[in-house]
């Protein structure tokens, strides 16, 4: 766990005392195929974006590291046993983490008939899997922070360790609902096995986080609920896995809450509404755990260059399947406005 | 009789034995108070809220995630509005995730004028709730129909909103809830949470009996020939009282209870506008984008050829809120006058 003491902190990857890994090895490995994954699909999403195969982009440049490791430690299921994500619109690298396959996102740019998140409904980013506790991600930033201690109540009276898991972005925590989260989820004698994460990019849209919030962090507003909190570089995916590890650990076992501020990146804007470019002066995460992992020689710059490869050509070649495939039929409007008979 | 504020009661007591019911809950819900019209008193789910409306609707929605059967309570619909996103994505959530998630969830408020409630305890909500696709929306009359609603509405896999016409709360019915003791002391008795020290109070539910009224059909309350009126809520019992002076004067109306909001029942809308050839539709909220309006331009698209005179439509005053004096609130939502005197207009108006 570290405190960023910069704007930009540079990422702090060497932890071992005994020369060793941080991790285990293969772990390290897992964890760069899937953020290479995640930014291929982000950045062949990005690129069906400008050539017209979807309407807007929208997503997680930037927060690889942290969303890898935070789905490699979720304990994936339907049910009060297993851990409920209420995500925000920056959570690929997530889903892939859980096992997710990558052309669920390319038929949702899309917006085809087989988008199986919502049908061609929604917009790119907007996942929702119920066989895993994944509730609907939905647009308005900062809901879930109001919806989330619900699924851990229910988990709270359950018992297990199973937990619930919210996640937003900086900007949005000067909504109420983030508020509202803090005050349900350490109710005297009813505290919640809810793991309370904001991903910290500075930025809201075009505004800096600066210029609106006065906290020396996010995460300090805990304190005053009696939670235990933490602050760390989420462009670094050993440093993320390990507090991430020791958090979800505490609110498993204690059923109390945890507030976990990440800071990360955001390496193509906001959105497509802002050009969806790369930028240039922003950590990022891959770049330096690459470097990382060659030093250290757990990877060959070959074969990191063969992960890359390899999933360019999966992710293209699911991207041109998708291409062909249908848009939702326009009677399927009334569709599913109600549950219907299974 | 059980009033309606018991008959709710029961239908909880009742959900949460028979139905699934695993939280009531909000502001004052729980012990001591048992809410603030004494509905929730004794509930062995009921609970007390952080004093916060989107924290209320929003751990209701993830209760229902988590597969609980949550029933929610807005203390007061003046106090709703900053919940609106959330229930318009409660709404959305199944449409939304494409048939991924559904939301079994109770919503209860209550609503309207007719307690002296002046500007935040007075408002409706049944304009702005039939707003919002996805939910179903039912408001009761009668004890018997909150009671069985209630019911339908605790059973449902999505959202329901159940609008309580306050007014009515404290009205004792007409008819016995199914397992309701015939005598009422009786039943304040065993239900009724005592004044002052209530630690160690128990209630002592009657036996109750299955009783669902099912969302999307109306009443008809009353026969008549020579014009329909249809109402829901605290209006309703007003256009009963009206028809019956009417009936001395030999104007046969035929009245209505719509019950529920959405999905409501067009079909007996249309079946009593097809023998009646006139229709007033009254209810009290502002009249401006109003729920009546809606079943104004219906049955004028759809029924114009039945028609002896223009649909008619009596609902408050698009004024910014009711005000405190007698005055201001008879002149703000249709009383028992306004009711008569439009349903005496339109009897007699011709083509």
């Amino acid at each position: 766990m570290s405190d960023r003491g910069s704007s930009r902190p540079r990422p702090q990857l060497v932890r071992s005392e005994t020369g060793g890994l941080p991790l285990d090895r293969e772990l390290l490995v897992r964890m760069h195929e899937l953020m290479v994954k995640a930014r291929i699909l982000e950045e062949r999403l990005i690129q069906m974006y400008k050539a017209g195969h979807g309407y807007f982009w929208i997503g997680g440049p930037g927060e690889e590291a942290f969303n890898v490791a935070l789905g490699l430690l979720m304990r994936k299921g339907q049910g009060l046993d297993f851990d409920y994500l209420h995500g925000h619109y920056r959570q690929s690298a997530t889903l892939l983490a859980l096992g997710e396959e990558p052309i669920g996102a390319l038929r949702q740019m899309k917006n085809t008939a087989t988008d199986p998140y919502s049908g061609g409904r929604n917009f790119a980013g907007h996942f929702s899997k119920r066989i895993w506790n994944i509730v609907p991600i939905t647009s308005p930033i900062e809901v879930q922070y109001a919806i989330a201690p619900g699924t851990a109540l229910a988990q709270k009276r359950h018992g297990g360790e199973g937990i619930t898991i919210v996640t937003g972005g900086d900007a949005g925590t000067a909504e109420g609902d983030f508020a509202t989260c803090l005050v349900w989820s350490s109710r005297p004698g009813n505290e919640l096995p809810i793991l309370i994460v904001v991903t910290n990019n500075q930025w809201g849209i075009s505004t800096p986080a600066s210029t609106q919030q006065g906290c020396a962090h996010i995460a300090d507003r805990g304190k005053a609920f009696g939670m235990r909190t933490a602050v760390v570089d989420g462009n670094d995916p050993v440093a993320s896995y390990q507090v991430l590890r020791e958090a979800m650990a505490y609110v498993r076992t204690e059923r109390r809450p945890f507030l976990l501020e990440a800071g990360v990146s955001r390496l193509y804007g906001h959105s497509s509404a802002s050009g969806a470019n790369l930028v240039r002066d922003e950590v990022d995460c891959i770049a330096d755990y690459e470097a990382f992992l060659e030093k250290r020689g757990v990877l060959t710059r070959a074969a990191m260059n063969e992960v890359r490869e390899r999933w360019t050509k999966q992710i293209g070649d699911m991207a041109r399947q998708v291409r062909d495939e249908p848009m939702p039929a326009p009677e399927s409007i009334w569709r599913n406005i109600y549950k219907e008979p299974s | 009789m059980a009033n309606m504020a018991q008959a709710i009661r029961l239908a909880l007591h009742y959900a949460e034995e028979h139905l699934g019911v695993t939280d009531v809950f909000g502001e004052d819900v729980g012990p001591p108070l048992g809410g603030v019209f004494t509905e929730t008193q004794g509930l062995k789910t009921a609970w007390n809220s952080p004093l916060d409306e989107r924290g209320i609707i929003g751990v209701a929605m993830g209760l229902a995630f988590a597969g609980q059967r949550p029933v929610a309570e807005i203390q007061f619909c003046d106090y709703i509005y900053n919940t609106i996103d959330l229930l318009k994505m409660a709404g959305n959530t199944c449409w939304s995730s494409n048939g991924d998630w559904n939301l079994p969830m109770v919503v209860k408020t209550p609503v309207g004028s007719g307690i002296r409630g002046s500007i935040y305890h007075s408002h409706s909500f049944d304009a702005t709730a039939t707003h919002l696709p996805g939910w179903k929306i039912v408001m009761p009359s009668t004890p018997l129909d909150a009671y069985g609603l209630m019911i339908s509405a605790c059973q449902d896999e999505n959202p329901v909103m159940v609008l309580e016409p306050k007014a009515l709360l404290r009205i004792k019915g007409e008819e016995l809830i199914p397992g309701e003791p015939a005598d009422d002391r009786a039943l304040s008795r065993m239900i009724d949470a005592p004044l002052g020290d209530r630690s160690k109070w128990r209630p002592e539910w009657p036996a109750l009996e299955p009783y669902a009224v099912p969302i999307g059909k109306a009443r008809l309350v009353r026969e008549g020939d020579a014009l329909t009126v249809v109402s829901y809520g605290r209006t309703l019992p007003l256009c009963v009282r009206a028809a019956a002076s009417l009936a001395e004067e030999g104007v046969r109306a035929e009245v209505i209870d719509l019950r529920s909001l959405w999905p409501y029942d067009w079909e007996a809308i249309r079946a009593s506008v097809d023998k009646t050839g006139k229709v007033l539709f009254v209810n009290e909220d502002t009249e401006v984008t109003n729920f009546g309006e809606h079943l104004v331009r219906r049955t004028t698209e759809e029924l114009f050829y039945r028609l002896e005179a223009p649909p008619r439509l009596l609902a408050g005053r698009f004024v910014p809120g009711i005000g405190l004096a007698d005055s201001l609130e008879m002149a703000s939502v249709p009383q028992l006058a306004d009711v008569t005197e439009a349903m005496r207009r339109l009897a007699a108006e011709r083509p």
